[in-house]
């Protein structure tokens, strides 16, 4: 398992490394290591990377595993404080199984950036952490906005990944509080919050479950890529589409044909690619000593304009979510 | 012993049929919803993959070899699959069921070839090409994911719509593919010999089989089922992502093989036994989120069944062996 996993990795981490290869050649080298190779949200975090080193005249590379396994990247992490890179961005596929080997990379010097996810509740191991989007509106954001679709009322599920994702917990904990102490939300009841394992197969039958378990249920909130797709393929296939509405958060891309036909209304999600030209501009300028990590001071990005750095060292690309309807869908790309 | 409850409790399938019955009444018991057609509707979904890759599987197994390929096989079947869908949208989507039927028999074959050319244990030869050939999914796809957009709606659309009782393209595919292996196995000479070369490898040359074409066989219908499987995944859930598809297939595959009485020292197994292990597994995924039974324990209770399935089974085999033994001394 672990061998094979090792192997298709490194084969498909040698093919993006020799294109990213060929970007610039000398001064601060970048490594990002997305939870997964082959997940399309992240290419776009790493052609954020790409056009802020082109523009920038960093060296960037990406590499990692095949699967999204919580201890999966400790090898990766390793060979690149081997290669003696300058920094590594990373999106954590656990809160805590990579301490070790990230305090390891800093002792050596390294930068280390928990970028897309953080390391919730270890934030000492990392440097900063660059998130999407402002973290405790994502679960508020994604209840407001099924509440929109369904009148503020009824039965409604989460289907998540994996139970012990850490991100999705976050969202899902600011979720269940605004549901249990926000007025306007009173009369939407959280039936339950299944796993589906960031499996189309899982997701797929705990979405039809849901279904089956409660006749009433009038929306499902899916705060993950492959589990909002699932639901939206079962909520197709079942034709329900006008008594169960879907949300969550996916790619443009993946839910383009969910949104032409009505299946669902509206999904959110951030802009990845800023994610990554944000992490390069701030790598860079940190390397270079032009920006000082520390809560309350700010920095320039070109297109962004003024970003903070917060409580914790978190920064923010956007503040609120992106929400993807019919309207806009065509205006993006990824 | 007439009767066809007694015939029927006689057969190795007897074990599993009894699991069967014991999971639906507890779990319906627990959960009337659970007995109903919209359930089966739910089961017979999630079952088609797992049961045509089951197929290959249990040949390969009777003819005691192993392919731990099949996860990769199959994605890669479905990437180049969906990546055609993708680029040249003219072609028909038979072309590209083809192309993926094609390109898991080739995998498969050189699975074959390995282990006779080079005489290595198929556990090893296939160990390696499962890596081998997810490295190859990444090496074609650029690492990149087909997106919804490109699958062919009327491919989806068999996951989904049915020519007869409601039951989708997709089962039906399933369920022809084991009826055609049983014929294949059970009406063939070439069915046979499988069975024989299995059960006695060393012998097999002497009775006269053919021991490398049957071996090349197996393993190329294993590949090329797989390929089907792979294609069938782009229409059950709409895309294909190289990352995703397939990882941990053959685990699920193998299980549910074992479980429906297909003995891992070859020469042992029937469709029948395969279709109900199959069945049962897929069962057990759909019961333990409709019970609500937690994330955590559900991979408990996966492994609970296949263990107490497979003891199930010993007990039944125990009883028809004494039973066999005791007509024979009377005899």
């Amino acid at each position: 398992m672990k061998r094979r996993t090792l192997i298709a990795a490194a084969l498909a981490a040698s093919t993006v490394m020799a294109a990213g290869a060929a970007v610039a050649q000398d001064g601060i080298e970048i490594v990002y290591i997305p939870k997964n190779t082959g997940n399309p949200y992240f290419d776009s975090i790493v052609a954020g990377f790409e056009d802020g080193c082109a523009e920038l005249g960093c060296t960037f590379s990406t590499t990692a595993p095949a699967t999204p396994e919580a201890t999966s990247q400790i090898p990766f992490i390793t060979a690149q404080i081997q290669r003696r890179v300058d920094v590594i961005a990373i999106s954590p596929n656990s809160p805590d199984a990579l301490n070790q080997v990230l305090d390891r990379a800093r002792d050596r010097g390294i930068l280390v950036l928990a970028v897309n996810g953080d390391l919730v509740g270890n934030e000492e191991h990392r440097d900063a952490g660059i998130l999407p989007v402002d973290f405790t509106k994502t679960g508020p954001n994604q209840v407001e906005l099924l509440g929109s679709m369904i009148d503020y009322e009824g039965e409604i599920a989460i289907l998540s990944a994996t139970t012990d994702a850490p991100d999705q917990n976050t969202w899902i904990a600011a979720m269940n509080d605004v549901l249990e102490n926000d007025p306007k939300y009173e009369n939407m009841e959280l039936v339950a919050t299944v796993y589906g394992d960031d499996e189309p197969q899982k997701s797929t039958t705990e979405a039809e479950a849901l279904l089956q378990t409660y006749p009433n249920l009038r929306g499902i909130i899916s705060p993950t890529t492959v589990g909002v797709a699932a639901a939206a393929q079962v909520i197709q296939s079942a034709g329900v589409a006008d008594e169960v509405e879907l949300t969550g958060l996916g790619t443009p891309n993946q839910m383009r044909p969910f949104i032409k036909d009505g299946t669902v209304e509206a999904f959110q999600l951030w802009s990845p690619y800023n994610q990554g030209w944000l992490a390069a501009h701030f790598a860079v300028g940190v390397r270079n000593g032009d920006i000082e990590i520390a809560p309350g001071n700010t920095f320039e990005v070109p297109n962004l304009g003024t970003v903070t750095i917060e409580d914790k060292n978190v920064i923010n690309t956007q503040a609120e979510l992106t929400t993807f309807t019919a309207e806009n869908i065509d205006d993006f790309d990824f | 012993m007439s009767g066809l409850g007694s015939f029927f409790l006689r057969r190795r399938e007897a074990g599993i049929f009894v699991m069967i019955v014991i999971v639906a009444l507890i779990v319906g018991a627990i959960e009337p919803r659970f007995l109903t057609l919209e359930t089966a509707r739910i089961v017979a979904l999630a079952i088609p993959l797992i049961l045509i890759a089951a197929m290959g599987q249990m040949m390969v197994l009777v003819a005691r070899h192993v392919d731990l390929s099949i996860g990769s096989t199959m994605a890669f079947s479905s990437i180049v699959a969906g990546m055609m869908f993708r680029d040249l949208p003219e072609v028909p989507i038979l072309i590209g069921v083809f192309v993926a039927i094609a390109l898991g028999a080739a995998l498969g074959t050189l699975n074959g070839l390995l282990v006779v050319l080079f005489r290595l244990p198929s556990i090893i030869v296939t160990l390696g090409t499962l890596s081998l050939y997810r490295g190859l999914v990444f090496l074609v796809s650029d690492a990149r994911q087909v997106d919804p957009q490109f699958i062919p709606r009327s491919l989806i659309s068999m996951s989904q719509t049915s020519p007869i009782f409601d039951i989708p393209w997709i089962v039906i595919i399933a369920f022809a593919v084991a009826f055609a292996t049983y014929l294949f196995l059970g009406h063939t000479r070439v069915g046979r010999q499988i069975y024989a070369l299995g059960s006695n490898p060393v012998a097999a040359p002497l009775r006269g089989i053919k021991v490398v074409p049957i071996t090349l066989l197996v393993f190329t219908l294993s590949g090329a089922l797989a390929g089907l499987a792979g294609v069938l995944y782009a229409s059950r859930f709409g895309y294909v992502n190289p990352g995703i598809t397939g990882v941990g297939f053959e685990f699920t595959v193998i299980a549910a093989v074992v479980v429906g009485g297909v003995s891992i020292n070859g020469g042992v197994g029937t469709v029948l036994g395969t279709v109900l292990g199959v069945l049962l597994l897929g069962m057990v995924s759909v019961a333990l989120p409709i019970l609500g039974v937690s994330a955590f324990w559900q991979d408990v209770f996966n492994g609970a069944v296949i263990v107490a399935a497979l003891l199930i089974d010993r007990a039944v085999r125990d009883r028809s062996v004494r039973a066999l033994a005791q007509a024979r001394s009377s005899a």
